[in-house]
């Protein structure tokens, strides 16, 4: 039977096919014709450190600029004023300890964040009730400006740390909470009909289905949480403040110094991107399973 | 109509009476009767939409929501393979396997499986690591180490290559014929439903136009011939006209 449906096959695609080797054979076996090889298309060779390239080119036109004057001084202090500036800031003491302060802010703004946000993604995401206790007053509270809440929670509770960390907080969470909770709510379907058949009980199926496949969501809100904590405490230094970053810009800003200005931007740039990369690093070691698919 | 299987086995271990299942508008499952034998090994074909996942997944418990009546009876210890293997990316392939399974050493019984199905070496991967045949080994090998009465498979071998899908129907008869489950094998291929299954019914407007014993003599010449009968009577139940058969089946 076998045999007789592949001679069959062969009768009927034998034309067929012939005449297609026969329109592909001249392009192939013709020698010059098959040492040429095709345009590549795409972006081009990866070069190490390539990505410096931009940030270092910035610096030069900078520096050019500067030096030969074409760029004010009072408007953007030289890259190398900037520099002595910092050195002579850690020297007295005085850039660790407003960034010291500055990132503690933002640390415990972050921890509550991390905490309201997981918890409530949590109870909104497992539960019908909590979703319908929950998600509302979030997505009201989100759809405010979070500058806006800041005359309403000074007027509650002052203008100290606290309020600071709170303004944090309630900036933060609110990622965390719509990843985890979109997390928890998307669960392939997939893998609940398999968790049926297996006859999983409802801690096992939260444990080993719910939780994991809701794991890169939270941690996709985190990175937004950790990029909005650095945000939060600029609005939070900025409107009023005796010490950290933001009150140093402000002074910065009184006496018109903008190399203290430039130098704290680049502290803020340092603090976003070493954060950002943490996060990634975190990422990377808490789904394992994910990493080969980039290898 | 060829539903008068009952009484051919014994004792089955699933009986299905009158089962209906409506989409909408559309009957899907019309009044359906069937039983299934302790260690029978049944093949379902049917054109696409016909209801044959709609069956399977009624036997399996997981059509929540869809209106119909009637009933069936089915053991306790039921093991479904879908077509995809479905093992939760973000475990290792031994760890999937062993999963939800409850009595002694469950990771030792899991590792047994994984021996059973040749992925003993690929126990500590992550399974977008195995290739697709790898991956629905250790889905068999997670149905079959919950020891079920009643294996279903929802056209296991579809997304396989040819070559992959050969040694996995060959692996597949080796644990049946080890195990002794009742199988039900949804496919649209109907040379695998010969191959395979004891039996085999054709589903069609709703219920089950043809109900037939494969049973392939064992001399290689009569085998031919019987299984040209039952696949050109198989393949004309399900639409493909004479014409077609010459031309390429």
């Amino acid at each position: 039977m076998a045999d007789l449906s592949l001679s069959n096959g062969r009768d009927v695609a034998a034309p067929s096919r012939s005449s297609w080797l026969g329109r592909a054979r001249p392009r192939s076996s013709a020698g010059e014709a098959a040492l040429r090889r095709r345009r590549k298309l795409g972006p081009g060779p990866v070069i190490p450190y390539g990505a410096a390239l931009g940030p270092v080119l910035l610096l030069i036109l900078w520096s050019l600029g500067s030096a030969t004057g074409y760029i004010d001084d009072r408007i953007l202090s030289a890259p190398w004023t900037v520099a002595t500036t910092g050195w002579d800031l850690i020297q007295d003491g005085r850039l660790q300890d407003n960034l010291w302060t500055s990132f503690v802010r933002s640390f415990w703004g972050l921890f509550w964040g991390i905490v309201a946000g997981a918890t409530l993604g949590v109870i909104a995401g497992l539960s019908r009730i909590g979703e319908y206790l929950v998600d509302g007053p979030i997505q009201i509270k989100r759809a405010i400006p979070a500058l806006a809440l800041i005359p309403l929670l000074m007027l509650w509770f002052g203008i100290g740390e606290g309020m600071k960390i709170l303004t944090i907080a309630l900036i933060t969470f609110a990622p965390i909470y719509i990843q985890t909770h979109d997390g928890l709510r998307s669960t392939d379907a997939r893998f609940i009909e398999l968790a049926e058949t297996l006859d999983l009980s409802n801690a096992q199926f939260l444990r080993h289905v719910v939780l994991p496949a809701a794991l890169p969501g939270f941690l996709l809100g985190l990175r937004f949480g950790v990029t909005y904590s650095w945000l939060a405490l600029v609005v939070v230094e900025q409107v009023n403040a005796t010490s950290g970053l933001g009150y140093m810009i402000n002074l910065a800003r009184t006496y018109g110094q903008t190399e203290v200005i430039i130098l704290c931007l680049a502290v803020y740039a340092a603090l976003g991107l070493s954060s950002d990369w943490l996060v990634r690093f975190i990422t990377r070691k808490a789904l394992p399973w994910r990493k080969i698919l980039a290898d | 109509m060829a539903q008068d299987s009952r009484g051919l086995s014994p004792e089955p271990v699933v009986r299905v009476r009158d089962l209906t299942r409506r989409y909408g508008e559309r009957t899907i499952l019309d009044h359906v009767d069937l039983d299934i034998g302790r260690g029978e090994f049944v093949a379902l074909l049917g054109r696409s939409g016909s209801g044959k996942s709609t069956f399977l997944r009624a036997l399996a418990g997981l059509d929540h929501g869809v209106p119909g009546s009637g009933g069936f009876e089915a053991p306790d210890a039921v093991s479904v393979v879908f077509q995809d293997a479905r093992l939760l990316p973000w475990k290792k392939v031994v760890d999937n396997v062993a999963l939800g399974l409850g009595g002694a050493a469950p990771r030792e019984r899991a590792l047994r499986a994984l021996g059973e199905v040749e992925l003993t070496a690929r126990a500590e991967a992550w399974p977008l690591q195995l290739s697709g045949g790898e991956q629905q080994r250790a889905a068999l090998a997670r149905s079959l180490v919950r020891e079920p009465e009643l294996l279903l498979l929802d056209e296991p071998f579809g997304a396989l290559d040819a070559l992959t899908r050969l040694r996995m129907q060959a692996l597949l008869l080796d644990l049946c014929a080890r195990h002794q489950p009742a199988v039900l094998l949804v496919t649209h291929d109907v040379d695998e439903a010969i191959h395979l299954a004891q039996r085999v019914l054709v589903l069609d407007q709703g219920r089950f136009s043809v109900d037939i014993k494969v049973d392939l003599p064992d001399e290689p010449g009569p085998r031919e011939r019987r299984f040209a009968e039952v696949r050109a009577h198989l393949l004309t139940s399900l639409g493909v006209t004479e014409r077609e058969l010459r031309r390429v089946a």
